[in-house]
């Protein structure tokens, strides 16, 4: 804690935390490192996150592989994360910068809420989120690039939206729906199929398992659905009334319908 | 040549409590509540939007009378603490007592070493998964910390609300008996039994957050329709 006796702490006042971390804990940001020269070893990777909009919300859904060169380096790990209240991220790209940077942007939204008593505009927190990928620019260019989806459900105008990014932390407004990572040519291409106006939440909860199945069908870093462990893609939809995690019962049928009817069909690819 | 007169370091600091016990004195009154459903916080306030109670962090809380600009300082340097403590370690390591003692430093040390002392009192409030693991910290302007049990009650007349609060306070109470007894307790130097449910401050530290809204952000500032509606449902 600052001494409130140093001065005049009015100058010294934000309401970001990132910005106090700046000034007061610069170690503990997650980009703040000169990287010693040299190869950086292989870390573990997220691949993809599908984000679409539907009637009234927002929704975003990721797979749960990280790979580390050819190997699979965890079949559990959770890529989609609530934000806050009325906003979810996923993220792809170096898993372990990618989820410090994930917890960071959590509590500089919370910490806003708590020091100004209001949230944050939506396009706020998307360019909140867009500095945090610049600072980051330094890793990426050794090849640790992080690259997050975001959405949330803007309560000015009523409805969902979403941003997407580059490693330059640029932020870029996306229309209906849109996918990350190395499985996004695949997901994007099932998406544009699958994807209609005014859908409700339940067939947008089926078209992202759908367009992940896709992707996991043809890139070899996306996780499919995993009967044997039980696994599932992570689920958020964010409407009204806030995020919602889809439990996974819901996600196990939805997954067994698409597993089913691909079965039926009897087709190749 | 002027000559410094010489002050006994008695006298300054009797001065300094003095000048600070005036300016607490002269502001309204503050009721932390711990009951069984958790932990109420009352303040009489006008204000909709200067609070006196605020949110530190997931089971925490601040509640302050005196000085605005000094109390909201440290409400914010609270904030700051502690999400930096929760970011650095985990959400489970940031306690009120570790609050408390930071607040309790900067507290004494403004007291001993600034021109003026802070006119604040503050109270760090923790709820814990029963009542018995609350935690109810009281600090006043010099730095000085209580462990209080049950109930704090802060401000002007601190001494007649306080002897109403502990008249009246039991253990069994649910939120809806903890608001009406704080508001009967504020108003005691009005005309009327009760404060009415818009003239206050109201927030709670709810004991079930995780399992009734989801959430382990127990605080839940209470708008004044939130307010009537909670003591026209238990009456």
């Amino acid at each position: 804690m600052q001494d409130p006796s140093t001065g005049p702490l009015a100058t010294q006042a934000t309401s970001s935390f990132t910005e106090h971390l700046q000034r007061s804990r610069p170690e503990l940001l997650p980009f703040n490192q000169t990287l010693p020269a040299g190869t950086v070893p292989s870390s573990p990777h997220a691949t993809t996150i599908v984000a679409l909009t539907y009637a009234g919300g927002v929704l975003m859904a990721g797979d749960r592989r990280a790979t580390m060169g050819n190997v699979i380096a965890s079949r559990h790990i959770e890529k989609v994360f609530p934000a806050d209240q009325y906003s979810v991220l996923g993220i792809a790209g170096t898993a372990g910068l990618a989820i410090d940077i994930t917890r960071l942007f959590q509590v500089e939204l919370e910490h806003y809420e708590k020091i100004e008593g209001t949230l944050l505009s939506l396009v706020g927190k998307a360019n909140r989120l867009g500095a945090m990928i610049r600072g980051n620019l330094p890793m990426a260019m050794q090849g640790m690039a992080v690259i997050p989806l975001f959405a949330g459900f803007d309560q000015v105008s009523g409805t969902g939206r979403l941003f997407s990014y580059d490693v330059t932390g640029g932020r870029y407004e996306e229309q209906e729906h849109h996918s990350v990572g190395s499985g996004s040519v695949f997901a994007r291409g099932a998406l544009k199929k699958l994807w209609k106006p005014n859908l409700s939440e339940e067939q947008a909860v089926a078209v992202a398992v759908e367009a992940l199945y896709d992707a996991a069908d043809d890139d070899s870093a996306t996780g499919g659905p995993d009967p044997v462990r039980q696994l599932w893609p992570v689920v958020y939809t964010v409407n009204r009334a806030g995020n919602r995690r889809v439990p996974e019962r819901d996600l196990a049928a939805i997954a067994g319908t698409i597993v089913e009817s691909r079965a039926i069909a009897g087709r190749e690819a | 040549m002027t000559q410094q007169f010489y002050v006994s370091p008695e006298q300054l600091m009797k001065d300094r409590a003095d000048f600070a016990r005036k300016g607490i004195a002269r502001g309204r009154s503050v009721v932390v509540i711990s009951c069984a459903d958790g932990i109420a916080l009352i303040a009489e306030n006008p204000s909709p939007s200067l609070h006196k109670i605020g949110e530190i962090y997931d089971k925490i809380a601040f509640a302050a009378v005196g000085k605005y600009n000094e109390f909201e300082s440290l409400r914010q340097a609270g904030v700051r603490y502690a999400d930096v403590r929760g970011y650095s370690y985990d959400r489970e390591d940031v306690t009120a007592r570790g609050l408390a003692s930071v607040y309790a430093q900067s507290l004494g040390a403004v007291f001993t070493a600034e021109q003026k002392p802070f006119e604040v009192e503050l109270a760090v409030a923790e709820v814990g998964l029963t009542q018995e693991q609350d935690h109810l910290y009281r600090l006043t302007f010099d730095g000085s910390i209580a462990d209080e049990n049950g109930f704090v009650v802060m401000g002007g007349l601190a001494d007649q609300i306080s002897d109403v609060v502990s008249g009246a306070w039991e253990p069994e109470l649910g939120f809806a008996g903890a608001m009406r007894l704080a508001l009967r307790a504020l108003a005691a130097d009005k005309e009327a039994d009760a404060l009415p449910a818009t003239a206050v401050e109201a927030a709670v530290l709810d004991r079930a957050s995780e399992s009734h809204r989801g959430s382990r952000r127990a605080f839940r500032r209470l708008r004044p329709e939130d307010m009537t509606q909670l003591l026209t449902e238990e009456a």
